[in-house]
């Protein structure tokens, strides 16, 4: 068991080691002079150079990543160019909201998608079936930014049930609260609902096929006790992985949705970043979430074990 | 006279049925496909659709609702709102296919190169790992963000992070297929490796290939738009269903059909593709077809 998280921790590294450097590149990458650039048409030979500077970009590349990546492991991520504020701390100014919206989705998706599927499974070839089935490739059809503005339409504009945009922060009481994250959750989860939603399925209909299921309808057990009981818990290792894999799909999400609802998180640092090149917060926010990530999986693939006890490494 | 009847029936039923076997079968393929089809036509034919121009501004006709004149009504600039969403569609599409193309012919190569030599493949696929490990529209972002936005950018930004999918996808066919006699056989006469990929890698990987390149193209269309949505993406000169949305934003509560309509078109577009994606998935892979 101690032996299987510390490999486990290991086969990290390298993923957040090719992470860094990527992002490193990536400034690299760009044709032409990423300062000239980041410094827009505008700009005068000496802001350029200011950049240049205090980006680093006028020394060697081996010596830019190295400090670079010496500051990283300080726990110093760079300035803003824009604010000259640190980046850590305009993230940790954003993390609140994004984190709550990211969470509450997560919330939403897993507590409606996963009886979903199991239903859907249970009731394989029935209307209900397809019923999640279609709802599943609506899911993932329709993008979130439109799905966003039907709701806001339909339940602020409307019916002015909820208020169209913006965010309270939990202290200031649950229902301003909800009232305000409820929709772009809504919004969000409906993606990640459709993945959990099929994939429970798929694990389901596998697992319903067996023989201690039949057996296990034979001794009598209920229904709801034979799906929840044995077949969900024996069918929930591909639905974790992919929860854990689709939380990348909910951070692109994050981005556009905090957009739309006008949400001061991640997301809107990530586009108020884009519109003034301010690349040091780009690549803050880019570690950020693809660190977030690799948590999140390496978290998925611990709960394994306790899953499902079979899995020894 | 009768008989003539009846025996020319049965031939024009049986070619009937033949379509109509097909349709019944494989009703998401049909449905998806005349969807894309109209779509695909109606944006190659756009300059004959539309009833102005798209980027010509007039300021005294701007935030008209719809009319005989403007069937979709009138943007903040006075632009035709139905002409720039007719030409909106050229976009996507130019993105989804190119980003479908690059990205599976690039997977592939480097899948099949890092499924047959051991040498290479532990390094692809921790450099595919990390890649995977940034979210893809963050990817294209930090892209987009140090280039002159232009339709070339866009591809290239969502290309790669499509690519480590594509690898993951061929390099374990190969895996699995590598370890078969009949593979082993071939290279025991003396079959060279470029051959086996070709004769025999290749046309075991192409089925689930062309589904996940569907599946790619449909991504890539979302991603295109939410970019573009963002200020991001295509440029502004030229429409695209994202930047007519970003630019109806500031309308929104008193014209949502500015915002809805080119989203109505972009949903639909992607689901047209989506559709074709789960037909060709269930008509290659019926074994997979009853799981998912």
């Amino acid at each position: 068991m101690h032996v299987y998280l510390i490999r486990r921790l290991l086969a990290a590294v390298p993923v957040i080691v090719v992470v860094t450097v990527f992002v490193f590149a990536l400034l690299h990458l760009a044709p032409g002079d990423p300062a000239a650039i980041i410094a827009g048409d505008l700009a005068s030979a000496e802001d350029v150079a200011k950049i240049r500077a205090n980006l680093g970009l006028d020394r060697p590349l081996l010596i830019q990543f190295f400090t670079w990546v010496g500051q990283l492991l300080h726990g110093d991520l760079g300035n803003s160019i824009f604010s000259a504020h640190p980046v850590t701390q305009l993230i940790g100014q954003r993390l609140e909201p994004t984190v709550t919206l990211t969470l509450m989705t997560l919330f939403i998706s897993v507590l409606l998608a996963v009886p979903l599927g199991v239903i859907a499974a249970w009731r394989a070839g029935s209307w209900i079936d397809r019923g999640v089935m279609g709802f599943a490739v609506f899911g993932f059809s329709v993008p979130g930014f439109v799905i966003g503005y039907v709701l806001i339409w339909l339940f602020a504009i409307e019916l002015d049930w909820l208020p169209v945009q913006g965010y309270t922060p939990l202290a200031k009481g649950f229902w301003p609260w909800l009232s305000n994250i409820i929709l772009p959750s809504v919004t969000l989860a409906l993606a990640y609902m459709a993945l959990i939603a099929r994939i429970t399925r798929a694990s389901m209909l596998e697992t319903l096929s067996q023989d201690y299921i039949r057996t296990a309808h034979a001794k009598g057990l209920s229904t709801p006790s034979v799906l929840m009981g044995h077949a969900l818990r024996n069918a929930s290792v591909p639905i974790v992985t992919v929860i854990g894999i689709g939380v990348a799909l909910l951070i692109g999400g994050v981005v556009v949705t905090e957009s739309v609802f006008a949400i001061p998180g991640l997301g809107r640092l990530t586009v108020d970043a884009i519109l003034r090149r301010d690349y040091p917060v780009i690549q803050g926010i880019i570690l950020v979430f693809s660190g977030a990530y690799v948590v999140v999986n390496l978290v998925v693939d611990m709960l394994y074990t306790v899953l499902d006890p079979r899995i020894r490494y | 006279m009768t008989s003539a009847t009846a025996n020319a029936v049965p031939i024009a039923s049986r070619s009937r049925t033949g379509v109509h076997a097909f349709v019944r079968r494989h009703p998401t393929v049909v449905i998806g496909g005349a969807l894309l089809l109209l779509i695909g036509i109606a944006s190659i034919v756009a300059p004959w659709l539309a009833t102005t121009d798209p980027i010509s501004i007039d300021p005294s006709h701007r935030l008209r609702s719809p009319s005989s004149e403007h069937w979709f009504g009138t943007d903040g600039f006075g632009r035709d709102l139905y002409s720039r969403v007719i030409y909106g569609g050229r976009v996507s599409l130019i993105v989804g296919l190119s980003v479908a193309t690059l990205a599976t012919v690039i997977g592939l190569a480097i899948g099949l190169v890092s499924g047959y030599l051991r040498a290479v493949d532990a390094l692809v696929m921790r450099v595919m790992d990390g890649m995977m490990a940034i979210p893809a529209i963050m990817l294209a972002i930090a892209l987009i963000a140090l280039s002159k936005a232009s339709v070339v950018i866009v591809i290239v930004a969502v290309t790669l992070p499509e690519v480590p999918r594509v690898v993951r996808l061929v390099r374990s066919i190969v895996l699995t297929i590598r370890e078969q006699p009949y593979i082993e056989a071939a290279t025991a006469i003396g079959t060279s490796v470029p051959r086996i990929i070709l004769r025999h890698l290749l046309p075991n990987a192409l089925p689930p290939l062309i589904v996940q390149a569907t599946y790619i193209c449909a991504s890539a269309v979302l991603i295109e738009a939410a970019l573009s949505f963002l200020g991001a993406g295509t440029p502004p000169e030229i429409p695209s269903w994202g930047n007519i949305m970003a630019e109806a934003r500031p309308y929104f509560q008193l014209k949502p059909a500015m915002v809805l309509l080119p989203g109505l078109f972009l949903a639909v577009t992607v689901l047209a593709i989506n559709l074709v994606g789960d037909g060709l998935r269930d008509m290659l892979d019926p074994r997979l077809a009853r799981r998912m």
